[in-house]
């Protein structure tokens, strides 16, 4: 037995170590690993009807992996353009997500991390409150916000800024606005976490020492910050990239997000194995990403869970 | 290196809310001088010293640094460098990068910057250590550090806040040393924060005693050990006797005074207070416990008073006696160790002589363990 399980099992007695170590195990493999295993599976197979599974024809094909490069057989274009486009699409929109969400989140962490006082309870109360009510009910509500008769539209007419109302749904807007606001706290929270624990002496003797406002932040604050930004960035990636709730309700007619062909494929067409090969291809993206970003910034997988 | 500047404080306030942690304090720091503030914690001694860096906006008053006013003038553009009471070295950089930072900011190459630390690590001597983080050092060699990175900003006043109170007890002394010698070589202006007495008299070439708020005493170590201004101040710097009583007769420097407990005592006004005691004062007379022989009996013409053996304890340079005086009046005495054999006194009245320009006498008022 390796020591730490020893270690383990006596720290907290044999018996409820080891129901704990079950659970763990349960919960890692049985609801993450196992499932995930099985959309592999399902992803590298033909779409059959259920008496023919397990029989001749179920054999391990490539198959649904081509049709997202090349579409159809015998199909007019030589690649898929269309789902292409969406899978690029989504992509570089969750980056501007992720993007601007760091944009906006930083200085709110900092100010929230480095203010002394009972108001900053009350600050942070008010961004979580929001977080209460349901993700699709908060979508719909930016639909009121964003919509041609809604209250943005309203009040730019009203004092004359637009003469026509402004579509901000088909143009996206609304989809954009949706998914940055439905992950801030998760960018918000880590990185308020670590900048907390920065030392403020730090940021005064750089500024004693000579250092204007941006530097502090470029040479202090964000180097320090660095373990919970990437942790932000990561989370709110990931969610935005296989977001649906939002692209559902916000998104305009003509603009897909890739993670609603996914669910058309699974519902609309029944056809799991072709979701499940975008699916794969998908998370597959979105980690080996996030890999060439951490490696860039020099970031340690460590530090993603601080 | 530059040449340090002077440092004046001109009728300074500072307020927080309704709180004031600093009252009316004039101080004139002379350039090149080594300058303590010395008080108890929470005196306003952080305060003083972040209203002269540029972090806190004095209520009233002016802060002149080389004669300018400050008024409106940022930290990052004042001629000081503040040490922190924590030092405040930032984790992430080396320590090369820590001691450049200044330089940095002014846009230095990289090449330029490590000849200049390398230097300021060969004066700290901490010389081939500039490639390691700082958590990597020892705590005297991060103080140093945090020494050479504010030099490095070449100011015309360096301000430490404490900077040894996180060492221990032979590193700290070793440090004291080491930062007068520093500041020798440097010829800057130092201003030194501190609630060590040892500390304050072993560095400082002047020093004003703090306590809430208020500046009671500024002069060299020896003026402010021998002849206290306040009964803060006799009380606060170094161990004292105190015997309370009423003025009963007053010529020029000499006053008798008519202790409570003691009998009449003759002592010295300290200077600050000639002119200020009249008859019928209420008094305190300060007699530091090495100013006090031990002898059987006291002899017509001497000053003295009596007191019972309760305990004696050896302190290794010196033995220290612990006697009881009329009315349960407690005095310490303390007799240096020249090698001298050593009777055994207790429970026996002696008599305790003292000269008369070893008992400073002055109005009665507030004691620092009050
Ligand atoms: N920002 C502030 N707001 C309100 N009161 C403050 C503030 N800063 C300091 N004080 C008060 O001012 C007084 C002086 O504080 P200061 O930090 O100057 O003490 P100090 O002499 O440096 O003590 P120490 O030796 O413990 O560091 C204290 O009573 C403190 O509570
Ligand atoms: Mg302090």
């Amino acid at each position: 037995m390796p020591r730490f399980l020893k270690d383990f099992l006596n720290r907290n007695g044999t018996g409820p170590g080891l129901a704990m170590l079950g659970l763990v195990l349960f919960w890692t493999v049985g609801l993450i690993i196992l499932p995930q295993l099985s959309m592999l599976d399902f992803s590298f197979r033909p779409n059959l009807p259920p008496p023919e599974l397990g029989g001749p024809k179920d054999l391990y094909t490539l198959e649904n992996y081509k049709y997202l490069v090349y579409g159809p057989e015998g199909g007019s274009q030589a690649y898929n353009t269309v789902d292409l486009m969406v899978f690029f699409r989504t992509l570089v929109a969750a980056v501007c997500v992720t993007v601007f969400n760091l944009i906006l989140c930083y200085p709110i962490a900092y100010y929230l991390g480095q203010t002394r006082g009972n108001h900053i309870r009350v600050l942070a109360l008010l961004l979580i409150i929001p977080y209460w009510i349901n993700e699709i009910l908060r979508a719909f509500a930016l639909r009121i916000i964003f919509g041609e008769t809604g209250v943005l539209n309203t009040i730019f007419m009203g004092i004359g800024l637009f003469d026509a109302p402004f579509d901000f749904i088909r143009n996206d807007y609304a989809l954009y606005a949706g998914l940055g606001y439905a992950y801030i706290l998760l960018m918000i929270f880590p990185i308020y976490n670590v900048i907390e624990s920065l030392d403020h002496n730090q940021i005064e003797a750089a500024r004693d020492l000579g250092a204007p406002w941006w530097r502090i932040h470029w040479r202090v604050v964000i180097p320090y910050a660095k373990p919970g930004i990437s942790s932000g960035c990561t989370m709110v990636f990931m969610l935005s990239a296989g977001a649906l709730a939002a692209p559902q309700i916000l998104g305009g007619p003509s603009s897909l997000w890739f993670t609603q062909l996914i669910y058309q494929q699974f519902n609309d067409s029944s056809d799991w194995p072709q979701g499940a090969a975008y699916a794969v291809v998908l998370l597959v993206t979105c980690v080996l990403l996030v890999l060439a970003v951490m490696r860039l910034f020099k970031v340690n997988m460590g530090d993603i869970g601080k | 290196m530059s040449a340090g500047v002077g440092v004046d404080l001109e009728n300074l306030w500072i307020r927080f809310g309704d709180f004031v942690a600093v009252r009316d304090a004039n101080v004139n720091i002379r350039g090149g001088d080594f300058f303590s503030f010395l008080g108890p914690s929470g005196c306003g001694k952080t305060t003083i010293l972040r209203a002269v860096s540029g972090f806190l906006e004095p209520s009233q008053g002016n802060i002149l640094i080389g004669g300018k006013n400050m008024k409106g003038v940022g930290p990052n553009k004042r001629p000081t460098a503040l040490i922190f009471q924590n030092l405040a070295l930032f984790p992430l950089m080396k320590v090369w990068e820590n001691i450049a930072f200044s330089m940095e900011i002014k846009g230095a190459s990289a090449g330029e910057r490590r000849r200049r630390a390398d230097e300021l690590l060969e004066m700290i001597a901490l010389e081939g250590q500039g490639d390691k983080l700082p958590s990597e050092l020892s705590g005297g060699q991060r103080q140093r550090v945090a020494i050479a990175r504010a030099l490095c900003a070449e100011p015309h006043v360096l301000l430490l806040d404490e900077p040894l109170s996180a060492l221990d007890l032979k590193l700290r002394q070793h440090m004291r040393t080491e930062l007068r010698e520093i500041q020798k070589r440097v010829g800057i202006t130092f201003i030194y924060i501190t609630h060590d007495q040892g500390e304050a008299l072993t560095m400082s070439d002047s020093i004003a005693v703090m306590r809430a708020g208020v500046i009671d005493q500024i002069g060299d170590g020896k003026t402010i050990y021998n002849d206290p201004a306040t009964p803060f101040a006799a009380s606060f710097v170094g161990e004292n006797n105190v015997f309370r009583g009423k003025v009963k007769q007053v010529s020029g420097d000499r006053v008798l005074v008519q202790s409570n407990r003691s009998g009449d005592l003759l002592a010295r006004v300290s200077s600050a207070n000639i002119g200020k005691m009249k008859e019928g004062d209420s008094a305190m007379i300060f007699i530091r416990p090495e100013a006090f022989q031990l002898a059987r009996t006291g002899t017509e013409g001497d000053h003295y008073v009596s007191a019972r053996v309760v305990n004696e304890e050896f302190e290794g340079n010196a033995f220290n006696i612990f006697m009881e005086g009329d009315g349960g009046k407690e005095i310490k005495v303390s007799l240096p160790n020249h090698g001298q054999s050593f009777d055994s006194h207790k429970g026996e009245t002696m008599t305790l002589r003292y000269d008369v320009k070893n008992a400073v006498a002055m109005p009665a008022g507030v004691l620092a363990t009050e």
